[in-house]
């Protein structure tokens, strides 16, 4: 008997009625429950209808790492002291960069079982307590601590390696990854919430007058892909990953609430549904069927569409996990934005922007926004959540009455993928 | 010893005799580079020992300039990135592994399918980690 490919439906549906963000950044006097606080806090602020705290039945917290960045195990209780709902239970859920992304997925499940009908979730890291090489220990551990980490493969490593592969199999070249962090810094300069609020030529020019400040000889800049190419400006991190095909080190937090559509309209008249969920499981990527893809993304996807009696052409909007540029690419072609191998030229034509047929990490994605791992699955959920309720603000996309967004989490290098398919409803 | 289908097997037969020393299904003949004591094609567990050949093609590649702690203390850095990438091994599947023999920063001198060969010259007495280097 197998029932991995058999279409399941929730027993009930799950709606998202509020959603909180603290700023994204890096904050040295704050630990990850005040930062999860902040997020909170701005949760509550902002729902329409305010509600009871005591309404709360159980959480889920997304958090990857606060034993190694903090050292601090069991965070879930703490966090739950500092909102004041003990004694409900809290359950941290740890999958890498993809851990809010199945915290949300435990809430939404607990609430389709009939447990409850009132369920916080959301994530943190606080990941700026360490230098750069802790950082990238920390991350490494999140791919095979026996036969991928003694290769010498750092996260980075392993995302520049399928870089490398795309680049030998399509005609994907340096410009087509540089070309997608200049797009969503253009996204991430219009979200106020985002670690970094620049333009990739504002970057740029800040450079140039800096250099002039200090007497030194002014770059010869002409575009933004000039100044991505310099060398001194943008170093190497692991080629062909530069450190701005790269999302940064961030402190931050995220969390939604969730309830039983049938009360949904209790708290708002703008409910957002969880129409699909997706979530599997992936190889290290030398025993990937390919070096190019994530077939756990591609088979989240298929149980989020299933789920959501949706396609791909009904998809509005889509916040990807873009750690790594080249990431993103791999995504829209995981996801079916793009055939395989046709996602650098998307770019090339503008797609994926904020006025095209695709628009892709709105919010800026995780590297301009800012990547907090275990906070990043849900704030991607909070980007779709306020498109497709028209409050996104200057970053609103242009497409009229969006009404369908999806959300891909990453977990490593795929050995988790979760995908939401999210929908406004009439 | 015979089945002591594990990491630490690995590791010290890759020091002691110089060889990828993983294992094979019986039922259905699955190769594995990495010991492990359960088919993950069939699910079986009449697993034996399976020596590779230590021949290989390079498959992908990056090289590494923000290098993890523990490469740091062996010199490799900004100024002196290494490579580490992924090989099909001659008998079908495929394993992580540093790149020796090879200049980290000029990588486009670097092939992808290259023929490669386990590297056991330089194994840290410590942690010794599998690496190939060019044929």
């Amino acid at each position: 008997m197998t029932t991995v490919n058999k279409k399941r439906q929730l027993a009930r549906q799950v709606s998202i009625v509020g959603a909180g963000l603290s700023q994204f950044g890096a904050f040295p006097e704050k630990d990850s429950r005040d930062l999860f606080v902040e997020a909170f806090k701005d949760m509550v602020q902002s729902m329409d209808q305010g509600f009871d705290i005591e309404d709360i039945e159980g959480a889920y917290i997304g958090n990857y790492s606060s034993d190694l960045f903090e050292h601090q195990g069991h965070t879930a209780p703490i966090v739950a002291d500092w909102l004041g709902i003990t004694p409900i239970p809290i359950t941290r859920i740890e999958n890498a960069c993809a851990s809010s992304g199945s915290a949300l997925r435990e809430g939404v499940l607990a609430i389709a079982s009939g447990m409850y009908d009132v369920v916080l979730v959301g994530g943190m890291e606080k990941m700026t307590n360490l230098p750069t090489d802790g950082v990238t220990d920390v991350l490494a551990s999140a791919a095979d601590g026996l036969y991928e980490v003694p290769a010498g493969l750092t996260f980075p490593g392993i995302f520049g390696a399928i870089a490398k592969a795309h680049m030998d199999r399509y005609e994907t070249n340096l410009d087509h990854l540089l070309k997608v962090g200049i797009k969503n810094h253009e996204n991430g300069a219009l979200n106020p919430k985002a670690q970094f609020q620049q333009t990739i030529t504002a970057m740029m020019e800040r450079r140039m007058a800096r250099a002039q400040e200090r007497g030194h000889t002014v770059p010869d800049y002409k575009t933004d892909l000039d100044f991505l190419n310099d060398p001194q400006a943008n170093p190497w991190i692991a080629w062909p990953l530069r450190l701005y095909d790269c999302a940064p080190i961030t402190d931050g937090a995220a969390c939604v609430l969730l309830v039983a559509d049938e009360i949904a309209h209790n708290f708002t008249d703008k409910p957002i549904s969880i129409a699909g969920i997706g979530q599997a499981t992936g190889k290290p990527l030398h025993d990937s069927d390919e070096l190019t893809s994530l077939s756990a993304a591609k088979a989240a996807a298929q149980q989020a569409y299933d789920m959501a009696g949706v396609t791909v052409a009904d998809i509005d909007l889509a916040e990807v996990h873009d750690c790594f540029t080249i990431a993103e690419i791999v995504a829209t072609e995981d996801l079916g934005f793009f055939a395989p191998g046709e996602g650098p030229r998307a770019v090339d034509e503008g797609r994926t922007a904020l006025g095209g047929d695709h628009p892709i990490n709105t919010s800026g994605g995780l590297k301009s926004k800012g990547h907090p791992v275990g906070a990043s699955g849900v704030g991607q959920v909070i980007e779709i959540y306020h498109q497709l309720r028209g409050e996104a603000g200057a970053r609103q996309v242009k497409k009229a009455n969006p009404t369908v967004g999806l959300t891909h989490n990453v977990g490593g290098t795929g050995g988790t993928c979760v995908v939401n398919v999210l929908r406004r409803e009439s | 010893m015979a089945d002591n289908f594990t990491a630490t097997a690995f590791y010290r037969a890759l020091k002691e005799e110089g060889q990828i020393v993983g294992v094979k299904c019986q039922a259905c003949g699955h190769l594995s580079p990495e010991p492990r004591p359960m088919c993950p094609i069939c699910h079986g567990f009449d697993m034996v020992s399976h020596r590779f050949s230590g021949k290989a093609k390079l498959d992908t590649f990056t090289c590494i300039s923000i290098v993890p702690v523990s490469m740091a203390a062996k010199g490799y850095g900004r100024d002196k990135p290494y490579c580490s990438g992924i090989v099909t091994l001659e008998e079908g599947p495929r394993i992580s592994a540093r790149i020796s023999g090879v200049d980290g920063a000029n990588p486009q001198n670097i092939k992808n399918g290259m023929d490669v060969v386990l590297d056991v010259a330089d194994l840290d007495e410590e942690s010794p980690s599998v690496a190939f280097k060019p044929a």
